[in-house]
């Protein structure tokens, strides 16, 4: 690997950009191939960088064969996110779910004795409004939200702010009832059905989930579902 | 759950002067004790980080890495149960596992 390869791999890991390093490796010629360029931007087939392409969008590293020559095109992809709006008691199992199964965990609450560090220890913690962290973080469709915290001043804002964005997983705790006059308030305030159809409400699947860590583990089946594209 | 920098420490043994190899899984089959992507760095005097098997081919890797470093010219390893090298190294594993080993320049 040259020396400005692998320098500039590492700055993009550490600047969190979506990068495929791509290897021909019986001569060990290779490229860094992003979703808007490739460096060098001469000498890799192009059907090799539509691939690498999509390996990136499926997150799965792979071998191929071009024209009779080997590639490896591996990925590098930043952590998943996942937005946790209310520090809620569920929020402290799922956030501590979420963080072992590879997940960047950012709770939000703006009621500060909720908000409170002490209770998620290691994780990233808000105490700001959650529409205004969420416009300010990159919410893109390796980021999924759960809105926890209940109360529509809280959850509202989050949700009307990711509804048109690309998250992966958009998921909303509250009965039937309650979603439906969830629903009702985001029409109201002109989101299309097709919008607020992303939103999994009942949140979690039905597992029969009755204590806060049973309906984490029923989310985080939901958000590994959403994520893997099964049923 | 963090991973080893495996990348990162590449970087920083080259700034210091050292040769450095890089051994990376790039397939596997059956049962692997190493996903794709695993990585181990090595360097000149053979001492390495990371792993590419959890312990059963690292040594023919690093090995391998040597020559790499010296001739400059990348190599794909390839271990498995049918591959007398395998059980010379002691891939029990009972998988097989490809590997790119490559010299940082």
């Amino acid at each position: 690997m040259k020396r400005g390869t692998l320098e500039r791999l590492n700055a993009d890991r550490a600047e969190k950009r979506s990068v495929a390093l791509v290897t021909e490796t019986a001569s060990g010629a290779q490229w860094l191939v992003y979703a808007e360029a490739v460096s060098p931007d001469a000498g890799l087939a192009e059907d090799v960088a539509v691939r690498a392409r999509a390996a990136l969008a499926d997150d799965r590293s792979a071998i191929l064969d071009a024209d009779g020559k080997p590639y490896f095109i591996q990925v590098h992809n930043p952590p998943l996110r996942l937005f946790i709006v209310g520090a809620v008691h569920i929020t402290q199992a799922l956030a501590r779910m979420a963080s072992i199964a590879g997940y960047a965990v950012t709770v939000i609450d703006p009621r500060r004795a909720f908000a409170e560090p002490e209770r998620f220890p290691g994780l990233e913690v808000s105490s700001d409004w959650p529409d205004d962290v969420l416009r300010a973080a990159v919410v893109d469709r390796r980021a999924a939200i759960v809105t926890l915290s209940h109360d529509p001043k809280i959850d509202d804002p989050a949700l009307e702010t990711v509804l048109r964005s690309e998250v992966f997983y958009i998921g909303s705790l509250g009965s039937n009832r309650t979603h439906g006059k969830r629903l009702a308030r985001l029409h109201e305030k002109g989101f299309t059905t097709t919008e607020t159809d992303r939103i999994h409400g009942p949140v979690g699947l039905n597992i029969g989930a009755k204590s806060p860590a049973e309906i984490a583990v029923s989310i985080m089946a939901e958000i590994t579902q959403a994520r893997r594209g099964a049923a | 759950m963090e991973q080893e920098d495996i990348l990162g420490t590449a970087a920083q043994w080259r700034d210091a002067g050292r040769d450095v190899g890089l051994a990376t899984v790039i397939a596997t089959w059956g049962s692997s004790p190493r996903p794709v992507g695993s990585q181990l760095v090595v360097d000149g005097e053979g001492r390495f980080e990371g792993s590419v098997s959890g312990g059963c081919i690292e040594g023919a890797v690093i090995q391998t890495a040597k020559d790499v470093m010296q001739s400059g010219q990348p190599e794909v390893l390839e271990f498995g149960v049918s591959d007398e090298q395998a059980w010379e190294v002691g891939l029990a594993c009972g998988g097989t596992v490809r590997v790119y080993v490559e010299k940082v320049d």
